[in-house]
């Protein structure tokens, strides 16, 4: 690597974003739908609960969001750091 | 004409139309098929990897699991698009960077080990191989039910179709391909999916239907749902599940995804890195409509169902047998559909009679046990005719179930084969194996994964989406962490990487088989299934994340003893961190 320290401020960035978009992927999923789905009982939704909506179709939605979001941040942090695919 | 024939016409039409395609592509381009996806739209090259990766589990098994348990099994649905995260943020873009074709090749490379690549060689064999089990349990129910004949019969011509199918080799790789697999696949789910939301709740579409009222009731449709239920004895369909068994189940399926060798491949052949990252974007996207169906087409089922056994309610008394609808008399030939009269007065009574609270309902009721068995795996397929759907929506769903069965186990199959030949036969023991020799031996490799698939498919250890599920626990304890190693850590060398992977393998490969029989054959399993028997109450398909963190701590110990990889091998994982400099992947 020739230019260590902005490999390395490169790489700090991506894994900075990735624990981000994995506690939310942890939390939309494990949280919201299983484990803390009892304290969401409250929340009615359709006939049950949010926690219920979660784990059958809002996890779902949140995780196609992660996707997007993550690459979109990474091509703009690619340019940043210019180690861009030319 | 009869549903028969239109069965064979629409199952027929489909195929050739893949056919159609492939001999087209073929004639388009001269170029070896990983170029031709490089010039494919990422739009559409995310259709064909949501082709390639739904499965029959996906499509024939996953809905008729859900329906039958309710909010426990939602893991499915969290587990197999969770996954795709993962990749997209920690396996994808690096091993684009890294520009080789197979996951073992990876593996050597990064862990300059001859042994490690065996090792993993072996993981992806196993892996791959379980993963077959569940398509071909699926593909044989479809079979046995659109030609009308007994399920394992189904299943025999269901491994013949397979075997046919995958060497013709290319068409799995042809995007265009995969791509009308979809499609076919998407429509077969949805519209069956699309009336029957409208005849429960006059909502054309699914997801948003689930959460609607219920129009004959007024009430809303899961509240419908849970009441009818209840009063059978079963639990209550949005009632809570074991929180331990679900969490680990769901990230053995996630992590499982991530590990799964003809999935990663996908990768490996996008045009650039960013690509991989938005690759797993829309091929999540494509996955997702199904997903977002199937516990709507879950929920309404098991309604259906109830209604048509109980017509004027679950008070009041079932439909007699003499009386049973037709799609009952279609699956019945089958054998996945069993009715016995215990207490002979020709009614059909449907409940749960091992709940212990219901016990004095039933008896005052004159009921002597449940009396009609639903394999779960037949729900999906049957739907439509439980909704009393035209015969072509009939027709239709047999299509697509084929599609989804066909195309994952075929690309499986060439995983297989190419690993055998390629990894295991040219690059280790016969390194002047002659091209044509060489094919020999895939062919050779892929005849017998679809004989053991087969065999064991007869009794197989669980329904399609169960039996695919350990493939995934299986995954995820041998391949994932590794992979993930190599790339988030210039300190974990070959030995680490080796042991890990042995670790995972065998300690998870000894759970499974403790309760489902020795490489998963019936009655040599040295414990009951049942979860008393389980360590810690963990059923064996939820074990992967524990063999994925044995896996971990294994090669982190092991590394840490021995001495760190090569400075060549640091080079190389800075390099694939970064993605300036990628080329094009380098082929066989």
């Amino acid at each position: 690597m020739a230019d260590n320290t902005s490999s390395n401020a490169y790489w700090a960035a991506n894994i900075r974003i990735i624990t981000i978009c994995l506690a939310i992927w942890a939390i939309v999923s494990y949280g919201f739908g299983i484990l803390l789905r009892p304290l969401l009982s409250g929340i009615r939704f359709g006939g049950t609960d949010l926690g219920f909506w979660f784990a059958q179709q809002g996890s779902i939605l949140v995780f196609i969001a992660l996707i997007f979001y993550y690459a979109t941040y990474m091509n703009k942090l690619d340019r940043k750091f210019g180690v861009e695919e030319q | 004409m009869d549903q028969y024939t239109l069965n064979l016409l629409i199952v027929g039409a489909s195929f050739a139309l893949y056919i159609g395609i492939a001999v087209w592509a073929r004639a388009g381009s001269t170029a070896e098929f990983y170029a031709a996806n490089r010039g494919v739209n990422p739009v559409l090259n995310g259709m064909a990897t949501a082709a390639d990766w739904m499965s029959a589990a996906s499509f024939i098994s996953m809905a008729g699991l859900i329906a039958g348990v309710g909010y426990g099994n939602s893991t499915y649905l969290m587990g197999w698009t969770g996954g795709y995260v993962l990749l997209a943020l920690l396996l994808a873009p690096y091993l684009r960077k890294f520009g080789k074709y197979t996951v073992p090749q990876f593996i050597g490379d990064r862990f300059y080990s001859q042994g490690a690549r065996l090792v993993a060689v072996i993981c992806l064999i196993i892996v791959s191989v379980t993963y077959v089990i569940g398509q071909m349990t699926g593909a044989g129910v479809a079979f046995s039910r659109f030609l009308e004949v007994e399920v394992s019969t189904g299943l025999w011509i269901a491994s013949a179709v397979v075997f046919v199918y995958a060497v013709l080799g290319g068409m799995k790789g042809i995007t265009y391909t995969q791509v009308a697999q979809y499609v076919v696949l998407i429509v077969a789910y949805t519209i069956p999916a699309i009336f029957i939301s409208l005849q429960l709740t006059g909502n054309p579409i699914p997801p948003l239907g689930l959460f609607s009222t219920h129009t004959e009731s007024g009430v809303p449709l899961l509240q419908k749902l849970d009441q009818v239920v209840t009063d059978l004895g079963f639990n209550a369909y949005t009632g809570q599940g074991s929180m331990l068994n679900m969490t680990l189940f769901t990230l053995s399926l996630m992590i499982g995804t991530a590990g799964l060798p003809h999935v990663i491949i996908r990768f490996f052949t996008v045009p650039r890195v960013a690509d991989a990252r938005w690759s797993a974007g829309w091929a999540l996207v494509f996955i997702a409509l199904l997903y977002l169906t199937a516990p709507a087409v879950g929920a309404m089922a098991r309604l259906n169902i109830i209604d048509t056994i109980f017509p004027g309610g679950v008070e009041q008394p079932a439909v007699s047998y003499e009386q049973r609808p037709d799609w009952m008399r279609n699956w019945e030939v089958t054998g996945l559909l069993k009715y016995e009269d215990k207490n002979s007065d020709g009614l059909i009574q449907y409940y749960n009679d091992a709940a212990p609270g219901f016990t004095a309902q039933a008896t005052e009721r004159g009921w002597a046990g449940n009396e009609l068995t639903i394999n779960n795996d037949i729900l999906v397929l049957a739907n439509p005719e439980i909704a009393q759907l035209p015969g072509w929506v009939i027709a239709l769903i047999a299509a697509g179930g084929l599609a989804a069965a066909l195309s994952t186990a075929a690309g499986l199959l060439l995983a297989i084969s190419s690993s055998v030949s390629h990894d295991l036969i040219k690059d280790w023991l016969v390194p002047g194996i002659s091209e044509k020799s060489e094919l020999m031996v895939a062919r050779v490799s892929m005849a017998g994964a679809i004989l053991v698939a087969t065999l064991l498919g007869l009794n197989p250890p669980g329904f399609a989406a169960q039996t695919v599920a350990l493939a995934f626990g299986l995954a995820a304890a041998s391949i994932f962490p590794v992979l993930m190693m190599g790339i988030f850590s210039k300190r974990v060398n070959s030995a680490g990487a080796t042991v890990g992977m042995l670790v995972g393998l065998i300690v998870t490969c000894l759970y499974l088989f403790t309760y489902l029989g020795w490489f998963f054959i019936p009655g040599t399993n040295m414990m009951e299934n049942i979860p008393a028997n389980y360590l810690f109450g963990i059923p064996p398909t939820a074990f992967g994340p524990i063999g994925a963190l044995l896996n971990f701590a294994a090669a982190y110990a092991v590394s840490a003893m021995t001495a760190a990889p090569p400075r060549h091998i640091q080079e190389l994982v800075e390099s694939i961190r970064v993605p300036r400099g990628a080329g094009g992947a380098i082929g066989h």
